[in-house]
């Protein structure tokens, strides 16, 4: 279908009138939310899915600090009424809290007391293929707030009273596609990405109008023919190619540059899709205006690992070997902690090292950035084939964070899990899973005598130097991090339900709270009327779910049993 | 969750889900969940009308007197006879047919069925009345997140074979009425009833129990 026939098809615009009785809202004083209040937000507010542009999940804010973060207590919790992987980072603007549940539930909350003003139940269909029933938040722009759906739409509600403005479907969901992820809003554009690289879709990330839901461009990251890097692929392994972009993109203010992350090549085995496989396992700088891709570099090529690198690069910027960089982070499911140098061109490898023990890598070609496979740990049709890390990689989706205080980037990592299957040739069916192995055959092994599994790192990543890391003895770690100016770093992901603060300098755990169930969300920091809160979502599933059956089955000591449910906890000093 | 939640042009929860009607989603207030009196009116929402249009009848829940055809593998779209199960399993995968009209009902994926045949001996005393021959079928459809049940596997908590849906783990015991036997599901898989008339496999009567999974409010 051509990009017009999108146009014309897949809009719907509609509005939906709704009449209440209401006891609290809609939200009285509301701030509208502009291109500047984005670019240069204030230290109080958490309106980007990583707080600023950059992605680097930090937050100024330093009333709460290593020496007083001893003292930290709930302040309300909210419960969501939903169950499984609760992601989302609770969006603050100016007092008001919006939340991102599974099932397409977003609710408004007083961020001071937890009141509600509103809340968004989607109507999911009855036939929706939920693989990863999540949602990675709401964008905020002006007056509106924007989510992306598990049935593959772009929702605009309206910020003050959560009534719909305007809906537009993006892909068709019986497909296998869909959307979990926080949209980036940039000047006025709400851009996101499909995931379904599970079910064989060619990837793409879109924009759409603000103002009325309209797509004003959409590029796909499987390059069609007489496009570049199409050569990469063999015949027409292109039209179902995977690379799905499922993750918030990053932004370059200065350059006008987004950089997104992009998934891996479908399905699973690289036999079956011979070739590097442009853009899959990538990074791509695109021109939030057109689309345009400017510039990308591939981390690894032809993958057969599931390893998709969706999260996108951090921007730094680094003094590294006597010169200023302008880099991007990444430390990659494929267990590659990357340095790259962003130009307004070309993006340059600068520096590459194993953050967790991987079997898959002989080394990195200096000057390209290459990684040299090793080939007897490349899944192949027909035969089983183990490899380290697992598919879930040294670090899936949960995101990183980078403090400008210590300079370090705190890293989600696993160690100590492999993986493997049997590849075998599948025929595609639109909207069923085609993984190019039986999901059934699919495995996750705890390397034998392993003391620990997941890792929270501290990496220098001036000079390539781990400068301190905690490890989990009997929880993997799947949460994103975040750091503040009070030189913590704050972290769920665990299956023992503890929110948990970390020095910033040397890794000390300062504190923890045990919560109602296992945190995959992603902390922030907000602040209203001087004090300083910490809000995350507890709420287990998806991924982290799937880790702990596996464990469980290892016999290894582990339980599977983490309870479900959502609820956001709001934490500050005790007075 | 309340079940006071307000539901904009909601449709049965035995048709698939429409893309345009799920354009109007439900939308609550708190004065929603604590039981207010709610008026409300969805303008611009249509019937949606599929642009692949599938043959009437095509999604519509297996009715009785249907007869079933596989729905994958060489053999998909042929009949199912007792003869082509094999005792103790796996599970056949299947569609229902209108023998009337031979309209397959693939218009839906919560009609896809799993019919597997196990040891009356093996079934417990619920299960063993609805079997014939020890013949019995399950909606495919998970009740925890909607993904197909497809894997017939050694439970991780047991020694027995179990289906299992592979997006998250959860298992089911088809010799006791598809219970969960493990993971997020929160209630078993619909049971099908069946009939066996010389060989050869019809539908019997309605899904017992909700195909497909829970949706919040």
């Amino acid at each position: 279908m051509t990009r017009k026939q999108w146009l014309l098809s897949g809009f719907v615009a509609f509005t939906c009138l709704v009449s209440t009785a209401a006891v609290s809202g809609p939200i009285e004083n509301y701030t509208p939310v502009t291109a500047q209040r984005l670019e240069n937000p204030e230290p109080g507010n958490w309106m980007l899915y990583r707080r600023t542009y950059d992605g680097q999940g930090y937050s100024p804010l330093d009333q709460i600090n290593a020496s007083n973060v001893k003292n930290l207590t709930p302040v309300w919790t909210f419960a969501t009424g939903v169950v499984e992987g609760h992601e989302a980072p609770p969006i603050v603007n100016n007092g008001v809290m919006f939340v991102a549940t599974p099932m397409g539930q977003v609710i408004a909350l007083n961020a001071k007391t937890g009141d509600e003003y509103w809340r968004y139940k989607r109507q999911l269909p009855d036939d929706l293929f939920q693989l990863h029933p999540t949602s990675r938040g709401v964008g905020l722009w002006e007056d509106k707030l924007y989510l992306a759906t598990t049935d593959d739409h772009v929702v605009a509600l309206d910020a003050k009273t959560g009534k719909v403005v305007w809906d537009t479907k993006v892909q068709d969901y019986r497909k296998g596609q869909y959307m979990t992820l926080m949209p980036l809003i940039v000047d006025g554009k709400v851009i996101v990405g499909g995931s379904g690289g599970e079910f064989g879709v060619r990837g793409y990330v879109a924009a759409y109008d603000a103002k009325d839901g309209k797509e004003l461009w959409r590029t796909f990251t499987i390059p069609g023919e007489g496009e570049p890097g199409h050569d990469t692929w063999h015949g027409d392994d292109w039209k179902n190619g995977g690379g799905s972009a499922w993750m918030t993109g990053n932004y370059d203010k200065e350059t006008k540059t987004i950089y997104w992350g992009v998934g891996n090549a479908a399905p699973w085995p690289g036999e079956t899709h011979p070739g590097d496989n442009l853009y899959t396992s990538s990074v791509l700088a695109l021109d939030p205006n057109t689309g345009k891709i400017k510039t990308y570099h591939q981390y690894h090529q032809n993958d057969s690992w599931d390893w998709d690198e969706v999260d996108a690069p951090m921007l730094i910027d680094l003094q590294r070997d006597g010169r200023n960089i302008k880099s991007l982070i990444h430390p990659g499911r494929d267990a590659i902690f990357w340095v790259l140098e962003r130009t307004p061109t070309k993006i340059n490898y600068v520096a590459g090292w194993p953050f967790v023990s991987t079997d898959v890598w002989k080394g990195i070609e200096p000057e390209s950035g290459r990684p040299i496979v090793d080939p007897a740990h490349k899944p192949v049709i027909g035969k089983r084939v183990e490899f380290c890390p697992s598919l879930w990689g040294g670090k899936d989706w949960p995101s990183a964070a980078y403090s400008q205080k210590t300079g370090l980037v705190y890293v989600p990592a696993n160690e100590n899990f492999c993986g493997g299957f049997t590849g075998e040739k599948v025929a595609l069916k639109p909207g069923e899973l085609w993984l190019g192995t039986k999901p059934e055959d699919i495995g996750l092994k705890a390397k034998s005598g392993a003391d620990h599994f997941g890792e929270l790192q501290a990496w220098d990543p001036a000079t390539g130097k781990k400068v301190w890391q905690h490890n989990f003895p009997k929880s993997q770690l799947f949460g994103s991090v975040t750091a503040t100016a009070g030189d913590l770093v704050f972290v769920g992901g665990t299956n023992d339900r503890n929110f948990r603060a970390f020095n910033a300098k040397t890794g000390e755990l300062l504190w923890e709270q045990k919560t109602n169930s296992g945190i995959m969300g992603m902390p922030v920091s907000y602040e209203i009327d001087g004090t300083q809160y910490i809000a995350i979502q507890s709420g287990w599933g998806v991924d982290a779910q799937r880790i702990q059956d596996a464990l469980a089955t290892n016999n290894i000591g582990i339980e599977a049993n983490v309870p479900q449910g959502g609820v956001v906890w709001v934490f500050a000093l005790k007075k | 969750m309340s079940r006071a939640s307000l539901t904009i042009n909601s449709s049965s929860p035995e048709r698939s889900g429409e893309p345009e009607d799920d354009a109007c989603a439900e939308q609550t207030r708190r004065t929603v969940l604590l039981g207010a009196l709610v008026t409300s009116a969805c303008l611009g929402c249509s019937a949606y009308a599929r642009a692949d249009e599938d043959p009437p009848g095509s999604d519509e829940r297996p009715q009785k007197g249907d007869v079933l055809v596989f729905s994958e593998g060489d053999q998909e779209g042929k009949l199912i006879t007792a003869a082509d199960l094999p005792a103790g399993g796996p599970p056949v995968h299947a569609w229902p047919k209108d023998p009337k009209t031979s309209v397959v009902r693939s218009g839906s994926r919560l009609n896809e069925i799993l019919i597997i045949r196990l040891d009356p001996a093996e079934l417990d005393e619920k299960t063993r009345a609805r079997a014939v021959d020890g013949i019995i079928a399950y909606s495919a459809i998970c009740a925890h997140a909607g993904c197909p049940v497809t894997a017939w596997v050694k439970s991780d908590v047991g020694d027995k074979k179990v289906f299992k849906c592979m997006c998250h783990n959860s298992e089911y015991d088809p010799r006791a009425g598809a219970q969960v036997v493990f993971g997020p599901a929160p209630r078993r898989l619909a049971a099908l009833p069946l009939a066996l008339a010389d060989g050869s496999l019809s539908v019997a009567g309605n899904f017992i129990g909700k195909v497909g999974a829970a949706q919040p409010g």
